[in-house]
């Protein structure tokens, strides 16, 4: 018996060892994460505007120890203006996910509680919206509103919550059938007060999933269509106007101008999406209490 | 006051029958046992009986009239699990609270301890969350109680502290109870009558009173 027990505890140790580690992998990923996007939006309020003035006895450098970057044609120091843009990109996609997010949240549970037609109706534009390319819808609407932070900002947030809308409507309807909101029915609580109290709390994991991983998408998006031309004005210090810009100089050998910027975006958009796969399984209901 | 159930009919989908013409007439005051097979409906009729299910044929009627719709219902019923009925996500505290607000003296003849009030559910066993969920329902409002399987996981000591705290208060208050259990000795013990939900019975129109 005794040695039955030994042998049981033996087993068990390596096992609660992994996953300890896992769960404390999960959370040094996130921190790690949210601890270089906070480094970018400070840098880029701590950098003073001098950098990306014009300075022409500087420009056209290739990367160096004083301009990691390199410069460009007007003498700009690259590396100033690439943690600037990325802080914008940064600021505009959490505006973009955060509205996004709420709209999914209203419009799902609006859906799952409302009644038939309600739900009817919030399924079709869902449908309707995910038929769309977001790219196409993005350039509809930014167009519409004229460019600027503005027109992105409600583009992005119009053609993503869709998805978020699904599922949340789907978790509304199954949490709607649980004992305990039926139970609270009984109590004589009424659909908003049940609304707020029981069912939101069940759906905030999902809104802060759902918040960093569309993340990634707004700011992907930002840049494309700031890069179309129908975005941002291309006098302020965004990724997609300085990617577009470097276009005319990558055929003189400049290849530094879109090189470091777009690699950048592109080390911010991962790190995004592995905060938020990790934020999802932290969330996930069985592995929650591991 | 009385509640009562007319000529009721129910099954699931194109199941068959669960019962058909089932009829049932609590009293005030009055506790009734339920009996009956493992599957043969009695969760089923207790969710209808509550309200929580709407019966296909005939009638339920709370002192005359059909069941209320909105506010605190008179009719409250206990579930057989516990941990289905209360909300993982909040403190033992707002789920008690959520009907009415118990006073201490009624926690302690439940035997709820002050300080299981500030933990969360998964942090209490499953007998322990039961008497939240008695406590719960016995509001002031409350009429009627139907117990479905209410003491079925506890051990005979508690089950016993339990029942005769429910009692002494279904005297005080005059309340109707309906015992859904399979424990002979409890129903038995606690019950002025008894009736069976017997599946058998119900085909042939059974009216048991
Ligand atoms: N939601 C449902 N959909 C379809 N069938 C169901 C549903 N709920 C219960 N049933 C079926 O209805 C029958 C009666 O179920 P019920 O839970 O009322 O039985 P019970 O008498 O309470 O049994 P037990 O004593 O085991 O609690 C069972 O055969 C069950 O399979
Ligand atoms: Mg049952």
């Amino acid at each position: 018996m005794n040695q039955l027990n030994h042998a049981l505890s033996l087993e068990e140790k390596p096992r609660k060892i992994i996953r300890f580690n896992r769960r404390q992998s999960t959370l040094i990923t996130i921190l790690s994460g949210l601890a270089l996007l906070t480094a970018i939006i400070a840098a880029s309020f701590l950098m003073s505007d001098e950098a990306i003035k014009t300075h022409f006895e500087a420009r056209n450098l290739s990367p160096s120890w004083q301009h990691f970057f390199g410069t460009d044609w007007l003498g700009r120091d690259m590396f100033t203006r690439t943690v600037k843009g990325l802080s914008l990109s940064i600021g505009i996609g959490l505006l973009a996910s955060t509205v996004s997010v709420i709209v999914a949240l209203i419009l799902g549970m609006a859906a799952a509680t409302l009644g038939k037609t309600v739900d009817t109706l919030i399924s079709w534009l869902v449908d309707v919206f995910m038929g769309l390319p977001h790219l196409v819808a993005l350039i509809l609407i930014a167009f519409a509103l004229g460019s600027g932070a503005k027109g992105v900002i409600i583009g992005v947030a119009c053609t993503h919550w869709p998805n978020l809308t699904r599922i949340i409507r789907a978790e509304v309807l199954q949490l709607r059938t649980s004992q305990f909101v039926q139970v609270s029915r009984h109590m004589g609580k009424s659909r908003i007060w049940i609304a707020v109290q029981h069912l939101l709390p069940h759906l905030l994991p999902q809104f802060f999933v759902g918040l960093v991983l569309l993340f990634p998408h707004a700011i992907l998006h930002e840049a494309s269509i700031t890069f179309l031309g129908f975005g941002l004005s291309p006098h302020q210090p965004a990724i997609g106007v300085i990617l577009s810009e470097s276009m005319n100089y990558l055929s003189v050998g400049m290849w530094w101008l879109a090189f470091f910027p777009g690699l950048s975006l592109l080390v911010v958009v991962r790190v995004f999406d592995m905060v938020g796969d990790n934020l999802r399984l932290m969330f996930d209901p069985h592995s929650a209490h591991e | 006051m009385q509640l009562e159930a007319k000529n009721i009919g129910f099954r699931y989908h194109q199941n068959p029958w669960l019962f058909r013409n089932f009829s049932l007439t609590l009293n005030s005051g009055e506790i009734l046992g339920l009996k009956g097979q493992s599957g043969c409906g009695k969760t089923t009729l207790a969710r209808i009986l509550a309200g929580y299910e709407k019966t296909l044929e005939g009638r339920i009627e709370l002192g005359g009239a059909p069941l209320p719709k909105v506010g605190y219902r008179a009719v409250q019923l206990v579930f057989q699990h516990p941990e289905k009925s209360v909300n993982p996500r909040w403190h033992m505290r707002d789920i008690l609270q959520e009907g009415w607000q118990p006073d201490d003296e009624l926690l302690a003849r439940f035997g709820i301890q002050q300080d299981w009030l500030s933990r969360w559910p998964n942090e209490l066993s499953g007998g322990e969350l039961q008497r939240f969920c008695v406590v719960r329902a016995l509001s002031p409002e409350t009429k009627f109680l139907i117990a479905d399987e209410m003491t079925a996981m506890l051990d005979a000591i508690t089950q016993a502290q339990i029942w005769q705290a429910i009692l002494e208060l279904a005297k005080e208050r005059d309340l109707g109870i309906l015992v859904v259990s399979h424990e002979k000795e409890l129903v038995k013990r606690v019950c002025d009558r008894v009736i069976e939900l017997d599946s058998v019975h119900l085909e042939r129109n059974s009216f048991i009173s």
